[in-house]
């Protein structure tokens, strides 16, 4: 995956307003089968797996003891005792070795199953007429966060109506055999709706703009579920999983730290790694986790962790871009949120 | 693109000269490899700027480039429209999109740079 194919200001714009091709094959795929599966998803993810219908998705986490993060990811429940699970390429290994080292006692059959599918990100208010085409009425009629089955020229595909871009959407996963083919059918079929190929740099505006965590930036395995606002997917009462102790036990004293979103007042823009002050010239609370100038809102945006007590809307912090210290405000999130 | 009447430098900054005074901003070479470019900080007027130093940045969505000042002076107008149209850095980058003008104080410093011959050449083996 290219940065950027015709520029990232035009791509990011191309998914709000049209539609966007993106190729994410290097995510990475694990299947879990068996009579334990369901008990054992339950055991290595936070949310609550028995809540999820046939077909039907959700965004989680594979959590520490510590309630820390090895990895966000999104579970798909294919059947009673099958779930095929999507996580970020970078962690592909790791995950695979976490999950496997937590399976003793549970009767069930991990795969990782990367190699055998690529994936294709069709984002956008236009993105279902081209996956209508693609594969017929199964797309108009699916809901979001949930999935379906189809083929393209006699192969196999799993359609998910999901997405990393806070627009409507869906991802393809495909055998790479025939990756090619559907993506250059795609952007064929999709000229007429303005679609644009799609790069790494949009990926990143585009999901910041909709604060979506990027595993390695915002959270990572030294920060809690919890801290990185994602307690809307760690369902305490669920039963046990692993680090469920921990999290409860900060759920209950409350949080020292949360991750927030702010907006920059002074110019300038934040970027991950740069200095996160609560005076000028006081000392650093922290670094700026991701930041960028977001194409569609046409602000300088960021998320860092703020100690809880200066979390609140409208707290005015402090970034330090180079030699400079530029203001910052806290604001409410996600920073674009689509009409739906 | 490389246009005649300008001095370059090997960091893709340009000079061209009216009198004593020197008009300097990146090259069009500079700002593809940075693409869309949405901030651009100019130094003050007034500030006194040796050869070599820090003088403005330009950020793209996606990298930070700080621009180096090809020759010494005093720094005597700056453009202000890049605030809100740092795109013109992209549009017209050796035209409309200059960063900034100095009163040059050591002329001889245009010597130690390219002319527009050589600046074409030097991107040539760069990129060959």
């Amino acid at each position: 995956m290219p940065v950027q194919y015709s520029g990232v200001l035009e791509e990011h714009i191309a998914v709000r307003k049209k539609v966007g091709l993106f190729d994410v094959s290097h995510m990475g795929e694990f299947t879990v089968k068996g009579p334990d599966a369901l008990a054992f998803v339950q055991h290595v993810t936070c949310n609550d797996v028995s809540k999820l219908a046939y077909k039907q998705i959700h965004y989680s986490a594979f959590t520490y003891p510590e309630g820390t993060i090895v990895d966000d990811l999104l579970v798909y429940r294919q059947d009673e005792n099958e779930f095929f699970l999507v996580v970020n390429a970078a962690n592909i290994d790791k995950d695979f070795d976490w999950i496997t080292s937590q399976s003793s006692g549970f009767d069930v059959e991990l795969k990782n199953v990367s190699d055998s599918y690529a994936q294709l990100a069709i984002q956008g208010p236009e993105a279902v007429k081209i996956v209508e085409t693609l594969f017929g009425k199964v797309a108009v009629e699916m809901h979001y966060y949930w999935f379906d089955y189809g083929t393209y020229e006699g192969s196999p595909c799993i359609l998910s109506r999901t997405g990393y871009t806070g627009e409507d959407g869906f991802e393809v996963y495909c055998p790479p055999s025939i990756a090619v083919a559907l993506w250059r059918r795609s952007l064929e079929l999709g000229r007429p709706y303005g679609i644009l190929p799609c790069g790494l740099a949009a990926r990143d505006t585009l999901r910041l703009e909709s604060k979506m965590c990027l595993y390695g930036n915002d959270i990572d395995q030294t920060t809690t579920v919890l801290e990185g606002g994602l307690g809307w997917v760690c369902k305490l009462d669920k039963g046990d999983f692993i680090g469920a102790d921990i999290l409860r036990q900060q759920k209950e004293e409350g949080l020292e730290r949360k991750l927030i979103g702010f907006e920059m007042a002074d110019r300038g823009i934040a970027r991950h790694g740069y200095p996160v002050y609560l005076e000028p010239g006081g000392e650093a609370v922290g670094t700026v986790t991701s930041g960028s100038f977001a194409p569609f809102l046409e602000k300088n945006i960021g998320l860092t962790y703020l100690p809880i007590e200066k979390a609140k809307i409208g707290t005015e912090i402090y970034i330090g871009i180079r030699k400079k210290t530029a203001k910052a405000v806290v604001v409410k999130t996600p920073f674009y949120k689509r009409q739906k | 693109m490389v246009l005649e009447d300008f001095y370059y430098t090997k960091e893709h900054e340009w000079v061209q000269v009216d009198g004593e005074t020197g008009t300097i901003g990146i090259t069009d070479h500079a700002q593809k490899q940075l693409g869309d470019i949405v901030f651009v900080e100019v130094p003050e007027v007034d500030t006194e700027l040796e050869k070599g130093d820090e003088a403005a940045s330009i950020e793209s969505v996606k990298a930070v480039a700080d621009v180096f000042s090809p020759v010494s002076g005093t720094v005597t107008a700056v453009n202000e429209a890049l605030e809100d149209e740092p795109e013109m850095v992209n549009k017209e980058a050796q035209g409309a999109g200059w960063l900034f003008r100095l009163r040059l104080s050591n002329k001889s410093e245009l010597n130690d740079l390219m002319n527009a011959a050589a600046y074409a050449k030097y991107l040539e083996e760069e990129e060959g």
